[in-house]
């Protein structure tokens, strides 16, 4: 299943594709655009608006030469106003349409925090299922090059902790695509969260539109001796690390969770039952985060399955820090995990 | 720049202010070449927001505040500290990720801060400050303190909600705040038409029952005259003033190169500009009425120069932080 494949980079894909007949390439910020492209095309309810959706760079190329092919009614450059648009983004939601709102990064969302929460994720609920918002937000986390503590923020466990939402970090290409139009038509609000080191990355999709399901983790490798649950971006950290440690004889099974609310449980617990073994990697901070998360539900339900204690590997508690030092220290990445994965191997 | 300005201003303005105008202006468009000189070497590693073309409006601004006034600005504040007093050196290494940074290496060019000078640290969060130096003036009131507050934002800040309640706290309350818009019609590559339907940004006062003004931010001598005024009402307790100021930046929204190739701008847009260039048709202005010779521009700027070389040389030679400052500062110690 050529979907399945992740390819490390671009020249890999290329390589990959040279010998496999029927491979279309498309990087990911093509896959996010097509995606949209094709929505607009064949529905008139959905519609995108958020800062710079129609500037000459396109949202980092997600959105370049939409508002020509589809005009400026349906391709909405917006005044920096984040609560309210996105309250407008809700309301259109509410009245039948299906807004795909822009953030330029997840850092601008806690603006619009309180039409998210106490709006979006609340209304068909407190409602008794009467309205539904189906709104997607999209953004996107930032890295490097003295970033800083305002243009870097990974918030996706913010945003999961709360019900009613929904939350998606496609990792590869054909998920971009796939993922983004299954958030547009789930009905509900989608939080979707992209890397911005993602973009460049190449994979096989398919040209026809298609949905890959919400709440569906995907194995990228398989392997008997731990499990490394990671998105987004650290689902590549992860791959390295796995293929760093095969040379030594140690066999991770690698999971790309996807979705990260719902969670798909199924896939992980079938995984450690297995492996016996759990790291999760997250671009997230590690406190109150995703691998919390995983790791609590796996210690109530599957806690036998555990031969040593389960590990994250994420951000340490602090805000980014600008200098390329602290920079540099802050992330971690394929070095932590396969630390993490032979302190875990040594205790047994 | 008006012949009738400078002389309705000769009785206020002084020889030695109007050199300090230049200064100042010179001084912050040096210290911004440099940066665009020296960042291809890419030892700066932090995006940089140029305030380029729009130096009268910090020089104007700074000149009437005191060094207790507290000011606020946003992710293009190079020029608001150093129009406010602050020292290159810090500013330059905190650019360059540095230990002796202003902010010790941790906010790089969008975070940065001076409490000496009443710079509380700058946000990049767009609209992020107002409300910010809104409750520092109200903390000035509440101690019986003289300061007033200037907040610098741009265009799209007046978009924020933030704004329109922080303007209206102020208002209610009689704040002591000179709201300083820098209206350079563009927020990133979004113009101004594209985002509000008005152009006037400084006729909302009214409905905050404040005082607004529109001017021409590349007059130095009208936004000194400006803010002179909103100053001294903001001191005597006459509430807060709202001064738009038109501007234009001259480099892209961020990074040291010009736009227009990037088709985010028209380049007859730029090179109108640049005819407006707040600091050539000051320093004709000075030579024309002979307030100063070229040997004594030339003078303060291979001054300037000499500062900035200072600066740079300090920030290059200084240490980057330990890495276990990584995990320092992250509460205070109460
Ligand atoms: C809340 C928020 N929204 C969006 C951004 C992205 N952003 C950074 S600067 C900027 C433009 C700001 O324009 P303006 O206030 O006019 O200041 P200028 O850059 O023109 O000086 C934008 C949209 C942000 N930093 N914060
Ligand atoms: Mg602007």
């Amino acid at each position: 299943m050529p979907w399945t494949k992740v390819y490390g980079d671009k020249a890999e894909f290329e390589k990959m594709a040279g010998v496999t007949p029927g491979l279309r390439g498309l990087t990911y910020r093509e896959a996010l655009l097509e995606a949209t492209a094709q929505m607009l095309a064949s529905d008139q309810t959905v519609f995108v608006l958020g800062e710079g959706v129609d500037d000459s760079a396109g949202v980092f190329g997600t959105t370049k030469g939409l508002h020509e092919r589809f005009g400026k009614d349906r391709v909405i450059d917006t005044p920096l106003a984040e609560n309210g648009v996105t309250g407008i983004a809700i309301g259109a939601a509410l009245a039948g349409m299906r807004p795909i709102l822009v953030h330029m990064r997840v850092d601008f969302m806690p603006l619009s925090m309180d039409q998210i929460m106490n709006h979006a994720a609340k209304w068909h609920y407190m409602f008794g299922g009467k309205v539904s918002v189906p709104v997607t937000i999209r953004s996107i986390i930032g890295r490097g090059w003295g970033s800083a503590a305002q243009h870097s923020q990974s918030l996706q466990a913010l945003f999961a902790h709360i019900p009613g939402l929904k939350v998606v970090m496609p990792a590869t290409p054909y998920d971009a695509k796939g993922l983004l139009r299954a958030s547009v038509y789930d009905g509900n609000p989608v939080i979707f969260i992209e890397h911005r080191w993602l973009y460049e990355h190449m994979g096989h999709v398919p040209e026809e539109a298609y949905t890959v399901p919400i709440g569906k983790a995907v194995v990228r490798r398989k392997g008997p001796d731990v499990t490394i649950a990671a998105a987004s971006y650290m689902v590549y950290e992860a791959l390295r690390a796995a293929s760093a440690l095969s040379g030594q004889g140690i066999e991770s099974e690698v999971i790309d969770l996807r979705t990260l609310k719902p969670l798909d449980m199924e896939t992980i617990f079938e995984s450690v039952k297995k492996t016996g073994r759990l790291i999760v990697a997250d671009t997230g901070w590690k406190e109150f985060g995703i691998g919390a998360e995983v790791i609590a539900r796996v210690a109530e339900d599957a806690f036998y399955d555990l031969k040593a204690p389960a590990a994250r590997v994420a951000l340490p508690d602090a805000p980014t820090p600008a200098s390329p030092v602290l920079e540099n220290a802050f992330y971690p990445g394929k070095g932590h995990i396969i630390e993490a994965v032979k302190k875990m191997l040594v205790r047994k | 720049m008006k012949d009738e300005l400078l002389k309705y201003g000769v009785d206020t303005i002084t020889r030695e202010l109007l050199v300090e105008m230049y200064s100042m202006m010179l001084k912050i468009r040096m210290f911004e070449d440099r940066i665009v000189e020296l960042y291809p070497e890419q030892e700066m590693k932090c995006p940089v927001h140029l305030y380029i073309g729009q130096e009268a409006i910090a020089a104007g601004v700074c000149l009437n505040l005191k060094k207790e006034d507290y000011l606020f600005s946003n992710h293009r504040g190079h020029g608001h500290c150093l129009a406010k007093g602050s020292p290159m050196g810090p500013l330059m290494a905190e650019f360059y990720g540095k230990k002796t940074g202003c902010s010790r290496g941790k906010g790089g060019s969008m975070h940065v801060i001076d409490v000496e000078n009443g710079i509380m640290g700058t946000s990049a969060i767009v609209g992020g400050g107002i409300p910010m130096g809104v409750g520092a003036a109200l903390a000035s009131v509440m101690k019986g303190a003289e300061s007033v507050t200037a907040i610098f934002f741009g265009d799209g800040a007046y978009d924020e909600g933030a704004f329109y309640e922080a303007f209206n706290f102020a208002s209610l309350k009689k704040l002591p705040v000179v709201f300083v818009c820098e209206n350079n019609f563009y927020a990133t590559n979004s113009h101004q038409s594209a985002r509000q339907p008005g152009c006037r940004i400084s006729d909302s006062a009214a409905a905050f029952d404040a005082h607004g003004v529109c001017i021409d931010g590349n007059d130095v001598i009208e936004v000194y005259k400006a803010s002179q005024d909103a100053v001294s009402r903001a001191r005597r307790g006459g509430g807060p003033s709202l001064i738009e100021a038109k501007t234009y930046r001259w480099k892209g929204h961020v990074g040291p190169e010009e736009d227009f190739e990037r088709g985010c701008r028209p380049k007859e847009e730029l090179d109108y500009w640049k005819e407006m260039c707040p600091l050539r048709s000051f320093k004709e202005l000075l030579l024309k009425r002979n307030v100063m010779t070229e040997a004594e521009l030339g003078r303060i700027a291979s001054s300037i120069k000499k500062d900035i070389d200072a600066a740079v040389r300090f920030a290059k030679e200084s240490p980057y932080p330990e890495q276990d400052e990584l995990l320092k500062d992250i509460y205070c110690g109460g």
